[in-house]
């Protein structure tokens, strides 16, 4: 007889709780466009911000719900998975140029002389409110990697050699989490330039030549001398700094061999600044002889 | 004997330099002022290179409400206007000012010839009006550390009113000496400049807190209160605990009254002001004397000749170590201040400031700190706070970046006393994330509160 | 001026105080208590004590060096500091190998499963002793009577300890208070000397390694709920493991609460439900499961009961 009330008692309670959970699991349902997956599927997942959203799951419901898709990008996910996610939503997709970050410091161990110790924890925003940090540089980087913990794509890490955070170009998506992290600023999202071409003033001393020489040997020292160099008006100088403007600059890397300091970087360039200045040199030379020749 | 409430911590008191008797220095040949050596808007320099200004001159103008003026202690030739490094190492503005031999000479005459500026009369009939326009006119910061501007204290928001000034003579920080020695050597001019301090803020008692550990100070003002017959004024033994300075535990200890979160210590109906600062204010109402000087601590455990110097500001901050004996060779960091709220600096070729009471050289085996180990949750921290926060968690928060829940822990209540590092038997950095977690959550705020407009 | 200068946030100066000095400080505390039970218990509380302190030295070394691949912890005490509270908490005559079986569970159950100092939840001392408790209980309740087995380990004469007489209603009017206070009776071996452990905690109080809320809220708790139900306070508090845990199990840091309001709620709750174990329960003491019943109540304590900040203001004013 027991177990006959057992029966009834657990079932009875099974049967009620599989009512109330079928009753809730109706009453409550939140329908959900099944695209919005889909496209989530094709998102990076990192929640990284850069699309000016709150997260992938937040772009991926805009982007489902949009009528077009001209100020959704994520630059995380790249061209192919934009087209993609296009495809599934029906519209055109947009073509985004792809961000890059750059460093605007090369004070590596070697150019920039330790001048105190640092005894705290690693933060950089923690040095920056010490004052100065390491070095008596007080716009460059302060090596404690704030935008290597910032980075969600694994991008970056911190060189060794030269104490810098080091930009794998690959893995950036330009997202900007680095930039932000950065208690001096020194991290740029700019375009990544054709087939990945680029020249930018490496350093963000603002401070007069003769004193920023001396706290870095790789500092710009606003001298002036890549201005005159540029054929095309990149180039200005403000506040003892040189800045390259991308939008102008047409790769010619005249500037990267015009400055004293070695302040400017360039960067994906298939032949190294160097040899494209001997090359040159040489088919001068060869012009010349020509001429020599003809006359 | 009075105390405040919650927390605090004992550190060694190390007062290697009580005894001291001030020492005046050399009235510098070269002075270098910076523009922002107060808390609020940097002032603004009008001057021009090759301009001839005159001890006690203006050379930079307030910019704003909670702004001062900085005055020139020496005469002489404005020779660079620059950026200059500010002893953190980070540029900041600054004006440069050197004397000919015919300036200097004028300068020490006058000095050795120090006339008062108005009578007796004169100064009893001055208003509070005047008296905090003389204030603000003579560039008088709090010396205590902060440098809040002192006319800003004595002008409350329209609603509030004073009754009562405080007089912050606690030093509670260890090494520092330098109220002490201002207070047993002037003790007149001090009890004068709280009574103008009183009749300026136009309240009728002031009490002035001293620290348990100041016994010979606390004697002699009382003693010429009741010789004096000065009437209002009274002198209230502290015990000795850190943080007892601290402008709301002072307020706490002596009234009784706590300054509700996230209001202004004149909820309480008290200003408080440093001794040092009464001390300026009556050398301004008597002697028109602009703040130029001030009374500097320098110390450490092998400083040749440790002492209370009274310099010039913008004196630099090497030459003033070189009166103390100079840099001792194993020394491994300098402070700027006390130890336990001071600025480490890497730039000892910068100038002094009017916030610069004390300078600390530290030898190298007390400059590193302890091994960092993992939190054993021993809650001293908790019970050191003396805002009565949780420090572990507040710095945990942080370290992970949970600015929300930060914020909801009052992080902003926070005053960076240091008592919970300094207690923390595992060496955590825990007032360096809470620090990381208040600049957080402030800029936050701020951009809150900016954006609602 | 040559020299490289360290810089660093404020403050620049810091506490004598580490981790390892906190932990050794209770050490010697213990040790007034580990003279007494060497006198009342001799050689058996020796080979206890010995082998409970090295076998968690030993397993903690182990695990930091095989498992966690860690650096050595042994400097800072705290395994030393556990191995003496297990010690202090088993009989005199438990076999060796039951000790290093304790030993084993604290450790590596009770501490380093957690990752390590810091991190644990449960006081590692009575996680051993309560899992001896339950898998070996005739050999953890055996105790072996005071004085007369100093030079006996193995086969000790046992007898019935005051809570065990109080739980069985037998007769405890012939026990002397003084007696008890100075430890002349049966029980664990660290447990039994009330003065011993009282030395002990004036000392960490004095030394300021612990504060007194958690020691005072935990007897004052007990004495107050005994009277309301007619006990006999003197008995109750000077026998069994109600000071030894009072001062020193249930001060551990890492598994009290933080605030101080905490700890007198933590303290008020370990005192009751010892009371309710050793009166109602199916033991004659409660105190370790007390105090563990306490521990997992730590984390919410932490998270709802606060300290009050400054300025804000208090309850009902």
């Amino acid at each position: 007889m027991s177990i006959f009330s057992a029966i009834i008692v657990l079932g009875g309670i099974g049967l009620l709780s599989a009512a109330i959970l079928y009753i809730v699991s109706k009453r409550f349902y939140v329908k959900e466009d099944p695209r919005i997956a889909i496209i989530e599927e094709l998102l990076p997942g990192a929640n990284c911000g850069s699309c000016g959203r709150s997260g992938c799951h937040d772009f991926a419901c805009a982007c489902a719900s949009a009528t077009a898709l001209d100020n959704l990008v994520c630059p995380g996910a790249g061209d192919e998975a934009m087209k993609k996610i296009a495809d599934i939503v029906g519209l055109a997709p947009t073509e985004a140029k792809p961000q890059v970050a750059i460093l605007k410091c090369y004070g590596t161990c070697e150019n920039r002389p330790v001048t105190a110790r640092y005894n705290g924890p690693a933060s950089c925003a923690m040095l920056q409110s010490t004052g100065v940090g390491t070095t008596s540089c007080p716009f460059g980087c302060l090596g404690c990697g704030d935008c290597v913990k910032a980075c969600r794509f694994n991008a970056m890490h911190m060189d060794p050699v030269t104490g810098l955070p080091a930009i794998d170009p690959e893995k950036c998506t330009g997202c900007g989490a680095c930039a932000n992290a950065c208690p001096r600023r020194i991290i740029e999202i700019r375009d990544k330039g054709p087939r990945g071409m680029r020249v930018w003033v490496a350093c963000s001393n603002r401070e007069k030549g003769a004193v920023a020489r001396k706290e870095c040997t790789a500092a710009c020292i606003g001298c002036g001398k890549c201005m005159k160099a540029c054929p095309h008006d990149a180039v200005t100088v403000s506040d003892n700094l040189a800045y390259i403007d991308p939008a102008k600059c047409k790769l010619c890397r005249k500037c990267v061999l015009a400055c004293p300091t070695g302040a400017i970087h360039d960067e994906g360039f298939p032949i190294s600044t160097p040899d494209m200045a001997a090359i040159a040199e040489s088919k001068r030379r060869e012009a010349e002889a020509k001429k020599a020749n003809s006359n | 004997m009075r105390t405040f409430h919650i927390g605090g911590v004992h550190p060694p008191e190390n007062k290697i330099t009580a005894s001291a008797r001030i020492i005046d220095v050399e009235l510098p040949r070269e002075v270098t002022l910076t523009y922002g050596q107060h808390i609020g808007a940097p002032a603004k320099c009008e001057l021009n290179k090759g301009d001839h200004v005159d001890r006690g001159d203006i050379i930079a103008v307030a910019s704003g409400f909670v702004s001062a003026n900085v005055h020139t202690p020496i005469s002489g030739t404005v020779v660079k206007i620059d950026k200059i490094k500010a002893p953190n190492g980070m540029p900041c503005d600054a004006v440069t000012i050197a004397a000919t031999d015919d300036d200097h000479e004028k300068d020490l005459a006058a000095i050795a010839d120090r006339k008062p500026l108005r009578t007796e009369p004169e100064i009893a009939s001055l208003d509070a009006k005047k008296i905090i326009e003389i204030i603000d006119h003579t560039g008088i910061v709090g010396l205590g550390g902060a440098t809040f501007p002192t006319k800003v204290k004595l002008s409350p928001p329209p609603g509030m009113k004073a009754d009562i000034v405080i007089i912050n003579a606690v030093e509670c920080e260890p090494y520092l000496t330098n109220d002490h020695a201002l207070m047993l050597e002037c003790p007149d001019e001090i009890l004068e400049g709280v009574r103008l301090l009183m009749r300026a803020a136009g309240v009728d008692r002031a009490t002035i807190g001293v620290e348990a550990n100041k016994k010979n100070a606390i004697e002699l003002l009382r003693s010429r209160i009741s010789s004096l017959g000065i009437e209002g004024i009274s002198v209230m033994e502290l015990e000795v605990k850190y943080p007892q300075g601290g402008e709301k535990q002072l307020i706490q200890a002596l009234t009784g009254k706590e300054v509700p979160s996230g209001a202004l210590p004149i909820a309480t109906g008290a200003i408080v002001q440093n001794v040092a600062t009464a001390y300026a204010v009556y050398d301004a109402v008597r002697f028109g004397q602009p703040l130029i000087d001030r009374v500097v601590t320098i110390t450490g455990p092998s400083v040749e000749r440790p002492g209370n110097y009274r310099a010039a500001i913008g004196i630099s901050i090497e030459k003033l170590i070189e009166m103390a004996g100079g840099v001792p060779s194993d020394t491994g960091k300098i402070v700027l201040g006390g130890p336990m709220m001071g600025k480490s600096i890497v730039n000892i070729d910068a100038p002094t400031t009017k916030g610069v009471s004390g300078i600390l050289m530290l030898p190298e085996n007390m400059s590193e700190r302890g091994k960092t180990e993992p939190c054993i949750r021993c809650a001293k921290c908790v019970s050191a706070c003396p805002m009565g926060l949780e420090p572990y968690l507040l710095a945990t928060l942080s370290r992970l970046g949970e600015w929300e829940e930060v914020e909801k822990e009052k992080v902003m209540n926070c005053m960076e006393c240091g008592c919970c590092s300094f207690t923390c038997p595992s060496s955590r950095p825990i007032l360096d994330f809470i620090r990381l977690g208040k600049q957080t959550v402030g800029a936050a705020i701020r951009a809150r509160q900016s954006q609602k407009k | 001026m040559n020299q490289i200068l360290t810089i660093s946030a404020s403050p620049h100066l810091h506490t004598r105080q580490t981790v390892a000095s906190c932990m050794w400080h209770v050490v010697i505390a213990l040790l007034p208590a580990l003279a007494a039970s060497l006198y009342f218990f001799g050689v058996g509380a020796a080979i206890v004590v010995v082998t409970a302190v090295a076998g968690c030295a030993a397993f903690e070394y182990a695990i930091n060096r095989w498992m966690l691949h860690r650096p050595s912890t042994l400097l800072n005490g705290s395994a030393i500091l556990t191995g003496l509270l297990l010690a202090f908490n088993l009989p005199s005559n438990l076999p060796v190998w039951i000790v290093l079986i304790g030993c084993l569970v604290a450790i590596g159950i009770g501490k380093m499963a957690f990752g390590g100092l810091g991190c644990n939840i449960w006081n590692p001392a009575l996680v051993g002793r309560v899992f001896l408790l339950i898998s070996f209980p005739v050999q953890m309740t055996s105790w072996p009577l005071p004085i007369v087995n100093r030079w006996v380990y193995a086969d000790a004469t046992t007898g019935a300890t005051t809570l065990g007489l109080l739980k069985m209603g037998g007769d405890t009017s012939t026990i002397d208070l003084w007696q008890s206070a100075t430890g002349a009776m049966g029980g664990s071996l660290g447990e039994v000397s009330a003065i011993a452990l009282i030395i002990g905690v004036v000392y960490l109080l004095v030394m300021r390694v612990i504060s007194w809320h958690i020691p005072v809220a935990v007897v004052g708790s007990v004495a107050i709920f005994t009277l309301c139900i007619g006990g006999n306070i003197g008995l109750e508090l000077l026998s069994g493991g109600l000071l030894l845990g009072a001062f020193f199990m249930a001060t551990d840091y890492v598994t009290s609460p933080m605030s101080h309001k905490g700890m007198l709620l933590y303290g008020v709750m370990i005192g009751v439900i010892t009371v309710i174990i050793r009166r109602w329960g199916a033991y004659p003491e409660g105190m370790s499961f007390a105090i563990l019943l306490a521990n997992s109540f730590v984390p919410l304590i932490n998270r709802y009961v606060k300290p009050r900040k400054f300025g804000e203001r208090r309850v009902g004013k």
